[in-house]
Order: structure tokens, then sequence, then C-alpha cells
């Protein structure tokens, strides 16, 4: 549990070493109409042992983004420029491969790297296994794929070990997707994503299909797991409620592009973004006196036909003469007291008038106990 | 509670038990999908089921529409029985009850206009004149803050986003001016940015035209922000009923707060710790004897796993179907922590 606690981080977050990075990333969608811009000039740093939220609405390029990034974007999606890179942590000797570009590599360096050092965890536990192949088979599967050297025997004991790491009795291996729960099937996914031990784990809403209790045992998993086996995870979701409490550091993603980032308290506590604030009050509370919150007023964008200049103003209280004609850029936001740590950044041309979080926070609808 | 003004709830239900068979079992086996549950709409105020899927919530909304018999109970419309056997008067009834659905992608028929949508009920229910209908949707629209309506009457459902798509069938509900609004699960389907704004007019509705509003939700919080009471299920029954804020700020039974301690929520200082010995829901074929929580139940004791334990009384109306609260849970007492201290043995 040691990024949840409530005295600050172990290990500065910005100081970890990269472990997969973005930088300059854009994903169209070829239409009838020309093509959309779904990703939008992203840079993204995934550090080694860190969780990064990506949090965003339906259509803001979320998923896209992370499908780009390990180059399993199909058509007609199409990455139209950028990088993406991937820095091997471990040393040449152990196999270490040092640093890839993902968007350039060849189909068999490809093939080596996927699920042995990224793996994802899909949505939908249900759709993502096959419904008529046994849970040890499709575990097995994997490691007959990748370990070439081990024997069946070898690769039946591993998938064993790799459901009791999830906390699922191997007496389950022999049953089929459909006689296991959804909070199951969500650990089997995990489990397969774990198999090789990768060094990354892209996690695409793993848990929103779930019941609440299951959700947080699931949660819980995946944060213990981490600590043990000290992969990295990119955590993408619609809900920043639950990142607050499960990631180390967030990226608010709007319209395809990247307009907040920081660490998850400082973004809970202090956003900087109008879109993450009405997103930050947007949760009813679980305490105190019952009081109205306003939302956020229309509708995402029509990326077919995004607004001109920041694709928030038309929601956005605070849009002007120039947010309307001019993309704000992603920088860095202006120390305005202790809680703004290292790594934050906005993209707002609003944000550093500090007036403006005052001003918002009595949309919150005052301070925070 | 409005008592002063109304004395009769608009919807009230008794015993619903809801039995599914199971096919090739003979008639033996069942699916104990809701078991006795009872409950009060009461114009103006929303009351809240909460629960985890499985629970019975979206069966019990689906029995106060009348979209499935009952196995068993009764059921008054503002004082009079509703036979729930047949299906006799059953447009009357969905001209006073009416009922939201979670995904509004697949609620409303994609090749037909907002404004077909709208006009159907106005007429099947003969609500305006046939020259009147599309002054009559254009103020339905307005109505769901739609504006202006002549925008949005011509459009199809694929031109409007989920949040706009919701608001058409809540309009589509409103066009037979109902007295009782069943929503099931109506925001879950939504972008987070947007749920306030269907909630907000959900609650706005309810107020200004009396409407008695049943919001069918998992999400506790959001049930705390919008409803007036608030009745937790678990496995086909009710476990606790009360006033929103007290039952999830002093949640009595074991199972509410459960959910209250697996739920998000940013302002919690320290890690989530579940209060569960583990497992999951159980099965409604054979469900446990006793308490039907009991094997997940970190309070559980000898009587939980025998006796089904009545619903006690814990104060301000706050009601627990629990053992601890009852006059023989001799354990009862600190083993609760959070929860209202039991009420003592008089």
């Amino acid at each position: 549990m040691s990024a949840l606690g409530v005295e600050g981080w172990p290990t500065p977050a910005t100081e970890r070493p990269v472990v997969l990075e973005a930088r300059g990333l854009s994903v169209d969608y070829a239409g009838h109409e020309g093509a959309v811009r779904a990703v939008h000039d992203v840079d993204l740093v995934l550090r080694r042992g860190e969780v990064l939220g990506l949090a965003g609405e339906s259509g803001s390029g979320k998923s896209t983004l992370a499908y780009a990034m390990t180059r399993l974007l199909r058509a007609p999606g199409l990455i139209s420029g950028g990088q993406v890179t991937f820095h091997d942590g471990r040393p040449p000797e152990e196999g270490g491969v040092g640093s890839v570009s993902l968007l350039d590599a060849e189909p068999d360096q490809l093939r080596r790297l996927r699920w042995s050092e990224i793996a994802i965890v899909f949505q939908s536990a249900l759709h993502a296994l096959n419904p008529v192949i046994s849970i040890e088979a499709q575990l097995t599967d994997v490691l007959a794929a990748h370990h070439r050297g081990a024997t069946r025997s070898e690769r039946a004991e591993r998938a064993a070990d790799l459901l009791a790491l999830v906390g699922i009795n191997r007496d389950r291996l022999r049953s089929y997707p459909h006689e296991l729960s959804g909070g199951m099937r969500q650990r089997v996914m995990i489990a397969m994503a774990l198999a090789l031990d990768p060094q990354v784990v892209i996690m695409d809403e793993p848990t929103t299909a779930l019941d609440v209790v299951t959700q947080r045992e699931i949660l819980d998993e995946i944060t213990s797991l981490r600590d043990r086996l000290d992969f990295s995870v990119l955590f993408i979701t619609h809900d920043l409620s639950l990142l607050i409490e499960l990631a180390d550091s967030i990226a608010v993603m709007y319209g395809g592009r990247i307009v907040e980032q920081g660490a998850a308290k400082e973004i809970y506590d202090s956003p900087r973004h109008p879109y993450t604030v009405g997103l930050v009050s947007s949760f009813p509370s679980m305490h105190g006196a019952r009081r109205r919150l306003s939302g956020i007023p229309g509708s995402p964008p029509d990326l077919r036909n995004p607004p001109p200049g920041c694709a928030f103003h038309p929601r956005c209280p605070f849009s002007d003469e120039q947010c309307r004609s001019q993309q704000p850029a992603l920088v860095p936001v202006p120390r305005l007291g202790p809680e703004t740590g290292p790594g934050r950044l906005a993209a707002c041309w609003h944000q550093q008038e500090a007036g403006v979080t005052d001003e918002l926070a009595g949309v919150k609808g005052g301070p925070r106990r | 509670m409005t008592a002063t003004e109304v004395t009769t709830p608009a919807l009230r239900a008794t015993g619903l038990t809801q039995h599914y068979p199971i096919r090739g079992a003979g008639g033996k086996k069942v699916v104990h999908a809701v078991d006795d549950v009872s409950l009060e709409l009461w114009p103006g105020q929303v009351t809240a089921v909460v629960g985890e899927s499985g629970s019975g919530k979206s069966t019990l909304a689906r029995i106060l529409a009348r979209l499935v018999a009952p196995t068993a109970g009764q059921l008054w419309l503002d004082g009079a029985e509703v036979p729930l056997s047949t299906r006799r008067g059953s447009r009357g009834y969905r001209s006073t009850v009416q009922l939201i659905l979670q995904d509004p992608f697949s609620s409303l028929n994609p090749v037909h206009t907002v404004g077909y949508h709208l006009a159907r009920p106005l007429r099947i229910h003969r609500m305006a004149e046939r020259s009147a209908t599309d002054k009559a949707v254009a103020a339905l629209l307005e109505r769901v803050k739609l504006t202006p309506p002549s925008q949005y009457a011509g459009k199809l459902p694929h031109e409007l986003s989920g949040g706009q798509l919701q608001r058409v069938a809540i309009a589509r509900c409103l066009a037979v001016q109902p007295r009782v609004l069943l929503a099931d699960e109506p925001v879950s389907m939504l972008d987070v940015s947007i749920r306030l704004g269907v909630l907000n007019l959900l609650e706005e509705i309810c107020q200004e035209e009396r409407l008695a509003v049943l919001y069918v939700t998992h999400d506790l919080a959001s049930a705390r922000y919008l409803a007036t009471s608030i009745m937790v299920m678990y496995a086909g029954q009710v476990v606790e009923s009360g006033p929103a804020l007290d039952v999830v700020d002093r949640p009595a039974h074991p199972y509410t707060q459960l959910l209250l301690s697996a739920a998000a929520d940013p302002e919690r200082t320290g890690p989530a710790v579940l209060t569960t010995r583990g497992g999951a829901p159980p099965s409604l074929i054979d469900p446990p004897t006793g308490c039907r929580f009991h094997l997940r139940c970190p309070h559980a004791m000898a009587v939980c796993s025998t006796d089904a334990p009545p619903s006690v009384d814990v104060g301000g109306g706050q009601h627990a179907a629990c053992w601890l609260h009852a006059e023989s849970g001799t354990r009862a007492g600190s083993a609760l922590p959070g929860a209202r201290p039991p009420p003592q043995a008089s």
C-alpha cells in the first residue's frame, strides 16, 4: 500500500527510471469524411514501479493512446506521428534489450517484447477469455509460446502458481470462463498478463464491469502485486475517483489531448484545469452535509468537428477569445504553494491566474475537510 | 416526510417476491430473485434502492413497472390495489408509472427521431391533440433542458450524446404525466461529467411535478446525493433502509458497512479496508439459511446461520435486518465500528 500512504510518496515519482515513454504521439482514424484525430501530440512517461492513471471520458482518446503505445492499434486507426520508446530495465546480460523504439520495431522484435515485457489486461474478461478453452489451457498457451524450453508439467505448475498469485485456488485450473465469477475472470486476466513477468502492464478499465466490493478486491490485488513484483501499471479508466486512491500520478485526457498531469493527490486537492476541477467536483461526497453539485455543462466534443482553440472552451466558465482561437500548451504549473510538486502540468490559458482556482473552489462548494 | 399534505404513498408494495423457475428442474428449483420486499414511494421524494448485481434491485423495478408478474405480493397505486396477476388495466397503469432504463443507447429506436419518440406516448395515451403534438414535444424537450427544442426534435439517436439521449428518455416518460418514475441505473452508462446534470434533472422533476421516484443504483454516493431514503438490497432481500444520510453516515447492517468500505472515496485518509470475511454474493437458487450475508459477515454469530434476522428499528426510521441489533443479539455493541449503537433492550 506504499503508494496509497497519506504521508507522501516513498520515492519521488519523478526520480524513478523511465520504462515507457511516448513523445508527440498522434493517432488518426480514417473515416469517410477525412481523418479524425483521436490523439493529439501526446507526451506520456511511465516510470518503473509506478501506477500511472489515464483518466478521460469515452472518446477522449485514452484507450487509443494506450493501444498506439503498444502498436496494437488496428485499422482504421493510424499512428500519424511521434515516438514511443521502451526502456528495458534489465541489464543486457539478463536479456535486456536496452531502449527500443516501438514504432520502428520489426514484427519479430515486437513479438518478443509483447506479453514478456509489456502485457495488457483488457476491459471485458468475459470477451477476452476464450469461452471454450479451460483456464489452464489458456494460461499454459502463453507459456508454451514464449518459454519454448519448459515441459508440459512445468507449464502446468507455473499456471497453478499464477492462479495462486491472484488468489484463486488451483482446483479452478480446469474451469471454463463461464464457471467463474466476474471478479475471478478478471483475476485470471491479470494472472495471464503477469505470466511472463512483464515490466509494464497496461490495464484498460479492468474493474469497470465489476461490483464495488469485487472492484476493491481487484484494486487491492493489483497494488499488492505491484509492490511485490515491481512492474509499472498504465491504468486506464473513466473513473477519476478510483485513480485518486490507486494511482501515483494521473494524466487527464480531454478531446484527444492530455490537459492536466501530476501526482494523484495534487490532482484531487488542487486541480488546475477547469475540466479536472469539474470532474473532481462531479463526485457526490460520502460525508458531511449534502450540497448541490453542478457537474460540467454541455457534452464532450465531437472529434469529427472539434471546437477551435481549447477543446474544452464550449463547456468552460472561463473561456475567452484566446481560448476560442488558440490551443493552450501543456506547461508546468507555477508553484502556487507547497502542495505543487514537480511534474505538475496543465494545458489552460487561465491556470496561471491564481484566482481561477479560488473562483472554481466556489463551484466545488467550499473547502474540503 | 410530507405527511402534512400527502397521507397515501403514490405506490406501495408489500411482500413482493419473484421466484424464477429453473428449466429442467421440474419446477422444484427456483431462483430467489426478490424475496418479501415491501416499500413505499411518496410524492416529491426519491427512494434509492442500492445493491450489487444480482441483488434483485432491477427485478424489483420491473415488478413495480408491471413488466413481470411477481410470484407473490401486493401493490397499491394511490391507495387502490393493482391486480398483479393479469395485464388488464396495464395501459392505464403505465400512464401513471413510468420506467427509465439504464442504457439510453438501446432504449431509443435508432431509426426514429427524437420527435417521434416523444410524440408516440402522447398519441397512445391521448395526452395531446394531433395538432398540438409538435408543441407538446417542444415543451417536453424544454422540460429536460434540450434547448432550443427545434434543434433536437428532428435528430436521430446516434446524433446525440449519452446524456442527451437519457434526457430524451426522461422526456418520453414525462409525456404521459406520470406520478411515479422508476429509474433503473439511469446514469451508470453516462460519462462522469454529465451524470450530475441528469441526476439534478431527476431531482428537479421530482420536486416540481411532485413525482414519486425510485432510483435504482449500485452507487451509494449518488444515492446519498439524490435520495430522501435508501433501501439496501442483498441477495434478493432488503437488509437495511432508512433516511439517506443516516444509512450512509451510520450504516447499521454489516453489508451496508461492507459496501461503504469498498466504495471509492477520495476523501478517505488511509487505505481502504474491506469489512468482510471474503466470499461473494450467494447462489440465489439455494440461498444460505438464516441471514443470507452470514457467510461473509465479520460479526456472524451462531444464530445468523440458522434463523433469518428480523427487521429491527435502530432509531430515526432506520431499519436493519440483522441479529446484532435484535434483542437476542447478545454480542451486539462495540462489535460494530462506526455503526449507531443498537437500541437497549427495554
